[in-house]
């Protein structure tokens, strides 16, 4: 004898979840995206018993956590270079502060997940901000100096071509020159 | 936490040169898996085969026969699938003319090939830090401009 089955899938799935969600004795909700918010946080070993367990049924526990700290202190550092107050802290000290992880914790993990060390991404961040000012602005380098908290135009300028091999003044030709290029292309 | 490899693909006609470059990436912590074309015909033929997978970055000798890092450059700026692919300038002339003109038309870093190995090591990964902030952070691609 024979017998055939369909399938539907989600409530497969949906069934395997509950059921070893259910071993855990704690409260959980299943969303529609796949995502399980429980009530109160699991220890360390009901986090690994459970994806352990799902393991055998081909369902993953996918572990966002470090990608989203990680975008998390890019966020933090965008903020504070956009407040004034913010702006008088050390990185170090503000970023722990905000997001409540030792700052070793933090950089350790930023240089695994992106290349490159926290204290880089700052400076980029800056002068990428100087950039887009100079880009789209009138506001003379005095100003934008004045604006991001250098001590002086010259040391405005000085980490500029430091980090970019150019001086505000051929980058802001440059910039403007492309443009023109592309709109005579167009 | 694991990072994929970056692809990366240079175009450049000096054998030596090429495979100093080959030996710098391997060097570095940054995982990447490198493309090697001996001209600049190479390279665009193979960008534009619909199969190839889009590299993260480009490195381009400026001097090449057949086609120079120049015509490439403009050529992946025309095309609609290729514009987007950051393009470093790996050249040994440092006029001011031929650095701007390269930023005027699109690439994004411009390079003077260092004199030594540990220097080249350096530049090199500087670039591809910068490229995979810029990939994945929010910084403004209209701005991604580095002399190097």
């Amino acid at each position: 004898m024979k017998i055939y089955v369909t399938f539907n899938l989600d409530i497969t799935c949906n069934a395997i979840l509950e059921e070893q969600l259910n071993k855990l004795d704690v409260q959980y909700a299943i969303n529609g995206a796949r995502e399980i918010v429980f009530t109160k946080k699991l220890t360390e070993q009901q986090q690994l018993g459970l994806t352990t367990s799902l393991k055998k049924y081909g369902v993953e526990v996918i572990d966002n956590q470090k990608t989203e700290l990680i975008q998390r202190i890019k966020d933090t550092i965008n903020e504070m270079l956009k407040d004034d107050e913010a702006n008088l802290y050390k990185v170090s000290s503000y970023l722990s502060d905000k997001l409540d992880y030792s700052y070793t914790y933090l950089s350790n993990l930023f240089s695994e997940g992106t290349y490159t060390s926290i204290e880089n991404f700052v400076i980029l961040k800056k002068v990428d901000y100087v950039k887009e000012l100079i880009a789209t602005t009138d506001l003379s380098l005095t100003e934008i100096a004045f604006r991001l908290k250098y001590s002086s135009v010259a040391h405005l300028s000085g980490q500029f071509k430091k980090i970019t091999g150019l001086t505000p003044t051929v980058f802001q030709k440059i910039i403007e020159k492309r443009k023109a290029f592309k709109s005579n292309k167009a | 936490m694991k990072l994929n490899n970056l692809i990366v693909f240079l175009a450049e006609d000096d054998e030596d040169d090429r495979w100093l470059f080959e030996q710098a990436l391997t060097d570095l912590k940054i995982k990447t898996e490198l493309s090697m074309f001996k001209n600049g015909k190479e390279m665009m033929d193979y960008l534009k085969k619909t199969d190839t997978i889009v590299p993260h970055i480009v490195f381009l000798d400026l001097n090449m026969p057949i086609k120079n890092g120049m015509e490439c450059l403009k050529e992946m700026k025309e095309d609609e699938n290729l514009k987007k692919i950051p393009v470093a300038i790996y050249s040994t002339s440092s006029s001011e003319k031929d650095i701007e003109n390269t930023f005027i038309s699109g690439a994004n870093v411009y390079i003077n090939k260092p004199n030594n190995f540990s220097a080249l090591k350096k530049v090199v990964e500087k670039v591809l830090q910068l490229n995979w902030q810029y990939q994945t952070s929010n910084l403004n691609k209209e701005n991604f401009l580095f002399r190097i």
